[in-house]
């Protein structure tokens, strides 16, 4: 029994201390900066964004592709995790799930703000055309974000009605709020069967959805007849760069939630140890996509793809582009094939370089190409055959990231991050030896 | 019921041809009635009845000498989506006769009141290869066969007509810009500001004429069906001092500059029509004759605003001659 009660203490949700309010504090205001920079661009248009004819997608789609790829963790640790019952993934699968449903609901509103009219989003339903692949992710990416919502829900129930008890007499309201969410659970056989039974349903299901939302996103420019989308590497390509987007934030907000909440003793140097072997995991798959999509195009050296690879190996985006490898892709693969590289500051720094390389990498994907058409730019002014992103554009983009990271902050506020039940189930198990069915 | 509506389009089309675009092959005199049309030099109350199209796609009969008082309905979006019966729009552009007079780009944007960055049709300084030598390309939209901006438009406010036309419904559209990812030749422009002229309503919109246009949606060359109802040729085609763009009716196997009208088929056959970037398989219907035994040096090209002459400053072909001091 005391065993248990220090597992609650140490597991249900804490209130934040002064570093919590200033980090809450800061998110609010840059998410309100931003929706006042979106509400001036509904007002005055997109003339607001540095977007023109040729590069028309800036960063709102690149930095929408980031959200979608991230999205993919929950569908990633549960496949690889999940199902194959790796006793690590305990304290971690519960966070990559907060993380996906976060990205995939900004990644919703996201893709809005670069519609050129937001007032018209009914025509999608109304006029709606299968063929498009945008209706593609009008379909996938509800579907998605139900799935997520479910996955994380589900699992929650037992330790909603522990925290219901829990706060009964210090927080009644907060504890009301927990027994509605909690459904009456009370633990009984037939309760149980039907959650793991739904649980195991879902996890399934998030599998199939996960890929077909990242392979619809890779579509939405394959589709495309243009240089360095027009690729059949690039449904694979953009499954294996989500891992790693995906895997990256995971490891990034572990750390932060475990420093943030004392979670030392759950979250141990054991699972950052795992969580580096299958980010360089990740990693390694995503730089055998990448040697497809920028090396072997340069043997049979077609004009157009050379231009563009060119373009990105010595041109405007060079910097960029060579930061995005070396920083995003091949130093977190050294690193974090060393042990020591494994452990939980190095990863942590490691985690945050992927995360951003990440977020440049979707900007590499999306505009270069769009500066690159058949047809050369010529005869019109000379900003267009540029394009860096606007203080509207940056504004707004900061938010939309301010808000995915608000969204977790209020789940990690609220949820217990690391399952209550069955953290102590497990405990139990391991004391009298008995393996443990998921 | 649909069958003899098949054949009396195919009956009465005959008269509207002679009447409209495609006319000096089959009309007695061999003038173009086109620049007849234009002159208004139609036979003075013949008491001749023609018969002509309506934009709804009815036949009626007129007396010949009010065709130059031929109505300007105005097409809604949804009548818009139709097209004009029985026809197949197409357009060559003559690359040896184009010194980038750039009378067309003028014609169109006055037309449709476009801004100056606004163009629809582009002229474009091309070179096919190292030892080419460089020459005009006037770009419209090609109206393709199997056209990707169709495809990928989600709301179908792009879309393909049976004329062989692809138009914008600009209170359809979303905004997404997808079609103008799609399309290979940059052929598509974007609102992306509001402009006061938006609010000018005394012309209803209609997509075959794109005015007035919508902010946060797509625009792009058109093949002007406005100006087809009417029997005259594009803006662009009218506009041309040299010449250099054909248009017509496949189906009818005629093109003409205003001054000339020729066979399609013999023309491509000819002078070694092709269309752009054919590997894509957009099927284009705009067809260029290759820029031999030119007309004008392409220097001439450069006899035109400074302004517009810095917005070619990067082709290295201009770097060249600026070099070699020819400009
Ligand atoms: S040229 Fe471009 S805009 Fe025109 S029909 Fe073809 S794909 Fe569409
Ligand atoms: S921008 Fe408009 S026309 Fe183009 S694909 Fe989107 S909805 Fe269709
Ligand atoms: S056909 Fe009409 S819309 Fe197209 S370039 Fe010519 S004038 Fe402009």
């Amino acid at each position: 029994m005391k065993a248990s009660d220090t597992l609650i203490n140490d597991l249900a949700p804490q209130k934040f201390g002064r570093k919590g309010v200033i980090w809450t504090t800061a998110l609010i205001i840059i998410s309100i900066a931003g929706i006042i920079a979106y509400i001036d661009q509904v007002i005055k248009g997109q003339v607001v964004t540095n977007m023109n004819d040729y590069a028309l997608w800036g960063i709102y789609i690149s930095n929408f592709v980031f959200f979608v790829a991230t999205s993919f963790v929950g569908a990633v640790t549960v496949a690889v995790l999940r199902l194959t019952d790796n006793a690590w993934r305990t304290p971690i699968v519960r966070i990559a799930e907060i993380i996906s449903v976060a990205c995939i609901i900004m990644a919703g509103l996201t893709i809005m703000i670069d519609m050129g009219r937001p007032d018209r989003l009914m025509n999608l339903f109304i006029h709606g055309r299968m063929q498009s692949p945008i209706i593609w992710d009008v379909i996938i990416i509800p579907t998605y974000i139900v799935i997520c919502l479910l996955l994380l829900y589900f699992p929650l129930l037992p330790d909603l009605a522990i925290l219901k008890k829990h706060f009964s007499q210090t927080h009644p309201k907060l504890s009301k709020w927990y027994g509605k969410f909690s459904l009456n659970w009370t633990g009984s056989d037939k309760q149980k069967k039907i959650q793991l039974k739904s649980i195991h349903i879902i996890a399934i299901l998030i599998i199939p959805a996960g890929f077909i939302l990242q392979t619809v996103d890779a579509w939405l420019f394959s589709t495309l007849f243009r240089v360095g989308w027009d690729s059949t590497n690039m449904g694979a390509y953009f499954i294996s760069g989500a891992s790693v987007a995906g895997v990256g934030a995971l490891v990034t907000v572990v750390y932060v939630i475990r420093k943030a909440n004392k979670l030392e003793n759950y979250i141990t140097e054991y699972h950052f140890d795992k969580l580096g072997k299958f980010l360089v995991l990740t990693c390694l798959i995503y730089l055998y996509f990448n040697i497809n999509e920028y090396v072997i195009p340069e043997f049979t050296s077609k004009k157009e793809e050379v231009t563009h690879l060119n373009h990105l190996y010595s041109g405007q985006y060079a910097p960029l582009f060579w930061f995005v490898i070396i920083g995003g892709l091949v130093i977190p693969i050294i690193v974090l094939l060393f042990k020591k590289g494994r452990k939980p500051l190095p990863m942590f720094y490691i985690g945050l370089l992927v995360v951003v390389g990440s977020w440049w990498k979707r900007f590499l994907i999306v505009t270069p190409t769009l500066l690159q058409p058949f047809l050369p730019i010529q005869g019109v002014p000379e900003s267009w055959h540029h394009y860096f992103p606007s203080i509207h554009e940056w504004v707004i983009t900061f938010a939309t990231l301010a808000m995915a990271l608000l969204i977790i902050t209020f789940l990690v506020r609220y949820l217990p991050i690391i399952p209550i039940q069955r953290t102590a189930d497990e405990q139990e198990a391991t004391k009298t030896n008995k393996p443990l069915s998921s | 019921m649909a069958n003899k509506k098949t054949e009396n389009g195919s009956e009465n089309r005959r008269n509207f041809l002679r009447l409209g675009l495609m006319s000096s092959v089959s009309a007695v005199a061999g003038a173009s009635l086109i620049s007849n049309l234009a002159t208004g030099e139609e036979k003075k109350a013949s008491g001749e009845k023609v018969r002509v199209l309506t934009p709804d796609g009815k036949m009626v009969e007129v007396d010949a000498e009010s065709i130059n008082n031929y109505p300007e309905a105005v097409i809604t979006p949804e009548e818009s989506r139709k097209g004009i019966p029985d026809k197949k729009f197409v357009m060559v552009i003559d690359l040896s006769k184009c010194k980038n007079a750039r009378k067309c780009v003028e014609g169109c944007q006055k037309a449709h009141k476009l801004d100056d960055h606004q163009e629809f049709m582009k002229v474009q300084l091309m070179q096919n290869n190292e030892e080419g030598s460089p020459y005009w390309l006037p770009k419209p939209c090609f109206h393709c066969d199997e056209p990707p901006c169709v495809t990928v438009c989600p709301t179908g406010a792009t879309f393909k007509r049976d004329d062989g036309i692809v138009l914008i419904d600009n209170e359809r559209c979303i905004g997404c810009k997808f079609c103008i990812t799609s399309c290979p030749y940059s052929a598509r422009t974007f609102n992306w500001g509001h402009k006061e002229k938006f609010d000018d309503k005394s012309q209803p919109y209609s997509p075959e004429t794109q005015v007035p246009a919508a902010e946060g949606t797509v625009m792009k060359c058109d093949f002007c069906p406005d100006m087809l109802r009417q029997g005259k040729l594009p803006y662009c085609a009218s506009s041309c001092p040299m010449g250099v763009i054909y248009f017509g009716d496949k189906n009818e196997d005629i093109v003409t500059n205003g001054t000339e009208t020729v066979s399609f088929s013999q023309l491509i056959k000819d002078r070694g029509g092709y269309r752009h970037l054919e590997h894509l398989g957009t099927k284009p219907n705009v067809y260029y004759l290759p820029a031999v035994n030119r007309q004008f040096p392409v220097e001439r090209g450069f006899d035109v605003d400074e302004e517009i002459l810095d917005r070619y400053k990067d082709v290295p072909i201009v770097k060249e001659f600026k070099e070699q001091g020819k400009l």
